[in-house]
């Protein structure tokens, strides 16, 4: 080996021969517990997933809903801005136009009969939701659980479209106010 | 005859509308507009929407005209000059007129087929505020079909009368028309007679708005999610040269060429227009130009894409013919 070296760092380790308090090892040891024992007084840095959750961020984006108004109507009108506006390409939209008596369900005169969105290809950017004209379409704090195939991954209306009997606003989770006085919420009737 | 505008200078013809003189020099200084058709005899001077300020009206008698003038309607005077986009009256004026015409309308273009390729939308992005100061009830109609190809949303209308002189001037009869006056004219048939004639599908690409729309691809698609693909097919009717709206291999629906002022290049017949919609039907001859700020554009091809009429076109790894 010639005199040459990468850094100027380099340390030589010499190996010094141990003190006999030292060839014990028992000082080395009760250190070495009293750091464990330190720890279990200490603040966990986990906690125990499913039992306690930790709470989001305000502006956390997870899983769609599509929105439905203070009647139980559905708010999109598949204008077809969210798939426009998504850079991963993961929403697809097929329209269909509102029959009669069809009114209670949807609030437009068009409305999506499909409305896909593919999970795995979804980067939860919320472009979708500042495109939306109707305010229709929300990210929540929901996750979107794993899962075995990829079919299993495509969210049809089934998965996003908001339940019925939910009567706050799906992204703030307060409640509908009219008039000053939380708004009584009522079940739109599906007649087929 | 020269004539100056915004500051670019051409010699043109006596009798030529400022307009005209304005759409040859191309570029920034051509005004707008919604009523205007050069294809269309007699259209014009009625949205206001291409008013101009003419502030030389001509060599001999120098004076400025007094009031903003219509372009479409005002013949060009030798040494006349005008000013359009650098006169801040007439950017005010437009911003005025551009209310006025949303003054009834619905604003329902996340519903409306023709959002995208809308010269009302590009005129209030463009010339518009962004917000009304409308508060009264907004007029409204009960929608009609007009044969069974065409479909009115009377509430859409901004009253430009392109499709009563298209069915004047290209089908040799017309049924429908404008009735009533002032606040309550509308389009109509009289007794909602069809339209049957075999150009009366022109009516669907001169409308400015979303007021005459396909029935075959009503809420079928948003023309941003179609790919306009230029094509042609020897028609005994017509001369066959059409844009293909299409995704995949299907025909979403058939329109005529439209030129850079959004008119039509010639017009085409019904055959065309409804009934052949497969692409076995046409020659595809590839894609057709789009601006590139046009939302049309988004996720697909850029401006000035030049293909010599392929066999075989391909976007991505899939293939479209073959």
């Amino acid at each position: 080996m010639s005199g040459i070296t990468l850094t100027n760092r380099k340390k030589v380790l010499e190996k010094k021969k141990l003190s006999f308090s030292e060839s014990l090892y028992l000082p080395a040891i009760f250190g070495g517990m009293l750091i464990t024992l330190k720890h279990f007084f200490m603040k966990k840095a986990t906690i125990s997933y499913p039992d306690v959750k930790r709470p989001f961020s305000k502006v956390y984006r997870g899983k769609h809903v599509l929105k439905r108004d203070d009647q139980g109507r559905e708010n999109c009108t598949a204008c077809g801005l969210c798939a426009v506006s998504c850079p991963a390409e993961a929403i697809t939209i097929v329209a269909d136009e509102r029959k009669k008596g069809e009114e209670h369900l949807y609030r437009e005169e068009k409305y999506a009969s499909v409305y896909e969105i593919n999970m795995l290809r979804c980067i939860f950017c919320g472009l979708c939701e500042e495109a939306c004209p109707k305010d229709a379409i929300y990210l929540t704090e929901d996750l979107t659980p794993a899962n075995f195939t990829r079919q299993d991954f495509i969210y049809g209306k089934d998965k996003l479209v908001q339940p019925l009997n939910e009567s706050c606003h799906p992204k703030t989770n307060q409640p509908y106010i009219k008039d000053g006085k939380p708004y009584e919420y009522k079940n739109p009737v599906y007649t087929k | 005859m020269k004539v100056t505008i915004d500051g670019h200078t051409i010699e043109v013809e006596p009798g030529t509308t400022i307009l005209q003189a304005a759409r040859m020099i191309g570029g920034d200084v051509v005004p707008p507009a919604m009523c205007y058709y050069s294809k269309l005899k007699d259209s014009g001077g009625k949205c206001r929407t291409c008013i101009v300020e003419v502030s030389k009206g001509s060599e001999k008698d120098p004076r400025p005209m007094p009031k903003l003038v219509a372009s479409c309607r005002t013949t060009v005077m030798d040494g006349m000059e005008v000013k359009n986009f650098t006169s801040e009256r007439v950017l005010e004026a437009r911003r005025g007129v551009v209310e006025f015409l949303l003054i009834n309308h619905p604003l329902d273009c996340p519903v409306c087929d023709q959002a995208g390729e809308c010269h009302l939308q590009d005129l209030a992005y463009e010339h518009g505020s962004a917000k009304t100061r409308y508060e009264e009830e907004r007029r409204k109609y009960d929608m009609v079909d007009i044969g069974d190809k065409i479909k009115l949303h009377m509430t859409r209308c901004i009253l430009c009368y392109r499709c009563v002189f298209t069915a004047d001037q290209i089908t040799d009869k017309r049924v429908h028309g404008v009735l009533h006056r002032g606040d309550s004219a509308e389009i109509g048939t009289y007794i909602e007679k069809a339209i049957e004639n075999d150009f009366s599908g022109n009516v669907i690409d001169v409308c400015p708005v979303g007021a005459l729309t396909d029935k075959t691809f009503r809420f079928k698609s948003r023309v941003w999610f179609v790919k306009p693909m230029l094509a042609s097919r020897s028609c005994d009717k017509c001369c066959g040269k059409v844009v293909l709206w299409t995704s995949g291999k299907d025909v979403h629906r058939v329109t005529a060429r439209k030129d850079q002022f959004g008119e039509v290049e010639e017009f085409i017949c019904n055959t065309c227009r409804f009934d052949k919609k497969h692409l076995n039907d046409w020659t595809i001859e590839g894609p057709a130009p789009i601006e590139k700020q046009s939302v049309i554009s988004a996720n697909k091809y850029k401006q000035g894409l030049k293909v010599t009429a392929p066999q075989k076109i391909e976007y991505g790894n899939r293939p479209l013919l073959g």
